[in-house]
């Protein structure tokens, strides 16, 4: 068995990896949380959020406080699982290194 | 990219981002030692009034014409001042250590800390009133640790873990008092001095230490 073939490439990227973290013990993390936990700029943060949406692993959800825009994001179901099989993933490959 | 030769780096990132978005970690040890210092000023202050009380040192005119209503006056002052000083110190604290740790102080994590800790504390500060306007003076100081300590054990879920035993440590303090009514000062004193000040240098020494160096 291979694990390597279980690992998700749309998780190939430290800031996916940060952006699903948060998302999977939140129920929904805004924009601007999101740019300062990862200390990105927006326009780099807004692509990958792109990447992540357009597999259908997050979903975006526009708001508004008062009258400024908030954008929140949540992760989506079959988000869920495939981010948890990535994680079942790595940890395989840990274990048969040791 | 070497991306499939750094498993354990990247769940270790995964964990640190799943901490660093749902709970709060800026709290700083100082902050407990801090309190701690507060409180046990308080109680020495408490202390002080109460046995010049006791002692008829006081003037006349206050045991007389107030009695004990002037001493409960000056202990919920102290009570007050103490709690004030407490507060600034441990969020000037804390406030430091997120300024070096870049992490926000104000969060959604921050939001849910406060408030998880704060409804455990506003129902125990209702409950606490209520005693003293029927003069359950005695039930105070361990009313006073019981709420204290659930509110650290379910602030524990959203801040650093190990502020769940500091919890634990109020509770059975609590307990303690209960059976032993009339030394309420001293479990006071315990609990909201010697335990931060435990917590504050235990914390300190683990996850601090290494970074202010």
């Amino acid at each position: 068995m291979n694990p390597i073939k279980d690992l998700n490439k749309i998780f190939d990227s430290r800031i996916r990896l940060g952006i699903m973290s948060a998302l999977m013990v939140n129920p929904e993390v805004s924009f601007n949380e999101l740019k300062e936990l990862l200390d990105i700029t927006d326009g780099n943060l807004a692509s990958h959020l792109k990447t992540l949406e357009e597999s259908g692993t997050i979903q975006v959800q526009k708001g508004f406080i008062g009258r400024k825009t908030n954008t929140t994001y949540s992760v989506t179901k079959s988000g869920e699982k495939s981010f948890k099989a990535h994680i079942a993933a790595l940890e395989q490959m840990i274990r048969s290194t040791k | 990219m070497s991306y499939e030769q750094q498993p354990l780096e990247d769940l270790q990132h995964i964990k640190r981002m799943m901490e660093r978005s749902s709970r709060f970690i800026s709290l700083s040890g100082f902050s407990g030692i801090a309190a701690g210092l507060c409180a046990l000023t308080g109680a020495w202050f408490a202390n002080k009034k109460i046995e010049c009380w006791v002692k008829g040192d006081c003037t006349m005119d206050g045991l007389i014409d107030r009695g004990g209503v002037q001493l409960l006056n000056d202990l919920l002052w102290i009570a007050t001042i103490t709690f004030i000083g407490a507060f600034i110190s441990a969020f000037f604290f804390t406030w430091l250590r997120s300024k070096k740790t870049k992490v926000p102080i104000w969060g959604a994590a921050t939001g849910r800390l406060f408030w998880n800790t704060l409804v455990p504390l506003a129902a125990g500060g209702i409950f606490i009133i209520r005693m003293m306007q029927l003069g359950e003076y005695e039930l105070i100081p361990p009313a006073c640790l019981i709420f204290y300590g659930l509110a650290l054990v379910n602030a524990s879920k959203y801040t650093l873990g190990e502020i769940r035993y500091v919890g634990y440590g109020q509770l059975a303090l609590a307990i303690l008092n209960l059976w032993n009514i009339g030394f309420g000062l001293y479990f006071w004193a315990m609990g909201f001095g010697v335990l931060h000040i435990i917590y504050g240098v235990w914390m300190w020494n683990k996850y601090e230490k290494r970074t202010s160096s």
